[in-house]
């Protein structure tokens, strides 16, 4: 209960909703829900930051999740809020000698996270790179499309969140909407954010995306196992990003990311980075490994190595 | 309290009178806003897919014209320095007009915020103790903060002195110098702030410069001075305000010199990138030469270049900065020069390439700038409105009423065509009426 410790310190912000009150009468502007908008669209409005929230206010805002969404989708849509595993720290590892850039990565997140088909977002940009020219992202292709994968001469390189250790785009966020949980994984509430969109300035792996309209995901298409800062549908107007698949690996027992488990080639690599004999440690230790914009001082858990 | 309200509903009844062309003025004004209005109303419904911005060019036109006009409002204390620090006079009559100036641009601002916004449904999470301000940890929360309190500050130097005037009292000098010379670092600070907020980016190598702030300031001490020269000479020519020709002469000497160390710092930054030649370089590129074929800013740069320079040996040359149809011209050729220059010239290319280093071309849908023009007008209201009662007050033209209660209006067109404007003005000079605390 880590996030839900700090709450305690923000007990004096309780008398929020009362304040809020008088002040949403006094403006009734444009933007507020209508008058006679249902009780739960004022929920939402008054909802306070996902980490200031007692038990009981998460307990009554994640059913009232799940009944907004099941009624939308029309399925039984859970939404969870599982807490951080102790003693883990995720990292990802990408084998770029076995990436064959053939995107099924992509279209597995898109799938597994409920992004928008239309239109189109996705967490995962695979960049397509010229052998000769190495890792150098000015020569990078970003929309190839050619007969068949690979393409003699190159190479691909997918990019997605880093989750940063030093993560510059939640220092940013004006009002704290995007933080870093116990685990490493970088959040957004999406409840929270104004969507001003300055964390998608401060990124520097293009790892934000935005919600520019209401997205579109067909009814079939849902995923309904959804976690409160992963997959849930999103609203219009906020940021999302890449939560290595929050929902799928912080259960117990835990699954691989959507996009590990798709890889046709076994170039994805998931696992504890605190877990001295776990398979990443022994990458890291054993393989050439780098990692991207080093000299940013983002200090990513995302490594990209070559096993061959 | 019961003052108060006497004065706002004179000031009500004194915005209703004017010209004709006062009018036409307002009017059109209204039609631009109600058209923005309508514009955001729907993009509130769609979202702002309605604009071009998208995840690689995330921030576009109204941060760029919010960014500008940043530099507007602060170039006000140009005036305030000379007329308070150093107690220069003709400056001192007219250095309450950049104060209306700052404060009409600060408006600006925040609505241009308020489009660009996402949620604006929950703008409340800005605010401290009810939200949560993320201070001081982001500039952005740094941003909010300093720009209302500058904005509260200049209203309430304005508002208070006018509200004695008005009452023919002497303004109370314990309490507006302090809070005239607290606008002078509080103006440098609206700025500061919003170039670091950008220039703190490790991500984007175009704004993560030093020279960011300096440059920063020196373009905002061209920009907007050069609106109000515009603005004084229009003041001077069709109300019955009278402003010193050495006031503007100053003013424009001052420009130059910003101008000067704006051009320069340009020139250094330019010469570090090229010499260098990282890959930052690419950014720069896109501005000045167009990058793998895609150049949409490139010809606005090279005319806004154009514009400063010729502005800077305009205002340098004494004769040329002397005659008024040269000083009319320098001051509109810097004002477009600066608007692109740290506008779209500022903002764009910090995203483009992109951080993948990929390139969106962004430019402005018709919907953007529909609103924005509705917000320049918002503006541009204001600042009318403002004038429309600060001039008359500070002539002597509107004021309490002999019963104390009433108010006193002199001056039913603030508009007037040239010829009365002479008139009316040579009927002044010859029986000069004691304008009582025209001065502080
Ligand atoms: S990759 Fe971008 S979004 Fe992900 S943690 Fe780093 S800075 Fe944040
Ligand atoms: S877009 Fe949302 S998450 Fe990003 S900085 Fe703004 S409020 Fe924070």
């Amino acid at each position: 209960m880590s996030n839900k410790s700090q709450c305690d310190k923000h007990a004096f912000q309780q008398s929020r909703r009362k304040v809020l009150k008088g002040l949403a009468a006094g403006v009734g502007a444009l933007a507020l829900p209508a008058p006679n908008a249902s009780a739960s669209a004022w929920e939402a409005f008054f909802q306070k930051n996902f980490r200031e929230l007692d038990r009981d206010e998460l307990k009554q805002v994640l059913a009232r999740l799940e009944s907004e969404y099941s009624k939308e989708y029309g399925k039984d849509v859970t939404v969870k809020a599982t807490l951080p595993i102790e003693g883990v720290k995720y990292g990802y590892g990408l084998d770029l000698s076995r990436c064959i850039g053939c995107r099924r990565c992509v279209y597995a997140c898109v799938g597994e996270n409920n992004q928008s088909r239309e239109p189109q977002i996705h967490w995962i940009r695979v960049l397509q790179l010229n052998k000769e020219k190495g890792v150098a992202l000015e020569y990078a292709e970003h929309y190839y499309n050619p007969e068949e994968v690979p393409v003699e001469g190159h190479f691909y390189m997918p990019v997605q969140c880093q989750q940063c250790e030093n993560p510059p785009c939640t220092k940013v966020c004006p009002v704290q909407a995007t933080w870093q949980e116990n685990d490493g994984i970088v959040v957004v509430d999406y409840n929270w954010c104004i969507g001003c969109r300055y964390c998608m300035a401060a990124c520097p792996y293009g790892a934000r995306h935005f919600n520019w309209t209401k997205g579109k995901l067909p009814k079939e298409e849902m995923n309904p196992e959804t976690h409160y800062l992963g997959n849930r549908p999103r609203p219009t107007g906020v940021v999302e990003k890449c939560t290595f698949c929050i929902q799928r690996t912080r259960e117990q027992p835990g699954r691989y990311p959507a996009c590990e488990e798709i890889c046709p080639v076994g170039a994805r690599k998931f696992g504890n980075l605190l877990d001295p004999k776990g398979e990443m440690r022994y990458l890291i230790e054993n393989k050439r490994v780098f990692i991207l914009k080093e000299d940013l001082n983002t200090q990513p858990k995302f490594f990209y190595f070559y096993a061959t | 309290m019961k003052n108060i309200w006497n004065f706002f509903k004179g000031t009500l009844v004194l915005t209703a009178r004017g010209s004709t062309a006062y009018y036409c003025w307002v009017a059109g004004l209204i039609v631009l806003m109600v058209i923005g209005a309508l514009t955001y109303l729907v993009q509130l419904n769609d979202g702002l897919i309605i604009t071009n911005m998208r995840d690689q060019v995330s921030w576009g036109f109204y941060i760029s014209n919010f960014t500008f006009l940043v530099g507007v409002a602060a170039a006000a204390v140009l005036l305030v320095i000379p007329a308070y620090v150093y107690n220069w006079k003709p400056i001192k009559e007219i250095a309450l007009l950049g104060e209306l100036l700052a404060v009409s641009a600060i408006v600006m601002c925040l609505l241009f915020v308020t489009v660009d916004i996402g949620r604006p449904d929950r703008f409340w999470h800005l605010i401290p103790f009810v939200g949560i301000l993320n201070f001081p940890q982001s500039l952005l929360a740094w941003d909010v903060a300093v720009l209302n309190t500058y904005l509260v500050l200049n209203l309430t130097i304005a508002v208070y002195y006018l509200y004695n005037l008005y009452y023919r009292r002497e303004p109370n000098k314990k309490f507006m110098t302090p809070l005239l010379l607290f606008s002078i670092p509080a103006a440098i600070s609206i700025h500061t702030v919003t170039a670091f907020l950008y220039n703190g980016l490790g991500a984007r190598p175009f704004w993560n410069a030093s020279i960011l702030a300096p440059r920063f300031l020196a373009s905002a001490f061209c920009s907007g001075p050069a609106f109000m020269i515009l603005v004084f000479l229009m003041i001077r020519r069709y109300t019955r305000f009278q402003i010193k020709d050495e006031a503007i002469q100053k003013i424009a000497e001052l420009i130059a010199y910003a101008m000067f160390i704006n051009l320069f710092l340009l020139g250094a930054e330019i010469f570090k990138e090229y010499y260098t030649g990282t890959i930052h370089l690419a950014p720069m590129q896109y501005l000045l030469q167009g990058l793998h074929g895609h150049s949409a800013l490139v010809p606005w740069i090279w005319t806004a270049m154009l514009f400063n320079f010729s502005a800077f040996m305009i205002f340098l040359v004494p004769d040329t900065r002397r005659n008024n149809t040269t000083l009319v011209l320098g001051c509109v050729l810097i004002f477009i020069g600066v608007y692109i220059e740290k506008g779209m010239g500022l903002v764009i290319p910090g995203f483009v390439p992109d951080v993948l280093h990929e390139i969106y071309e962004y430019v402005p849908t018709g919907m953007e700038m529909a609103l924005a023009i509705g917000i320049w007008a918002t503006g541009l209201f204001v600042f009318t409105m403002l004038l429309r009662v600060a001039i008359p007050i500070m002539n002597g033209d509107f004021h309490v009423a002999d019963d104390g209660v009433g108010f006193h209006i002199g001056d039913n067109m603030f508009f007037l065509r040239r010829a009365d404007r002479d008139r009316l003005v040579a009927d002044s000079d010859e029986e000069p009426a004691t304008k009582s605390g025209k001065n502080v």
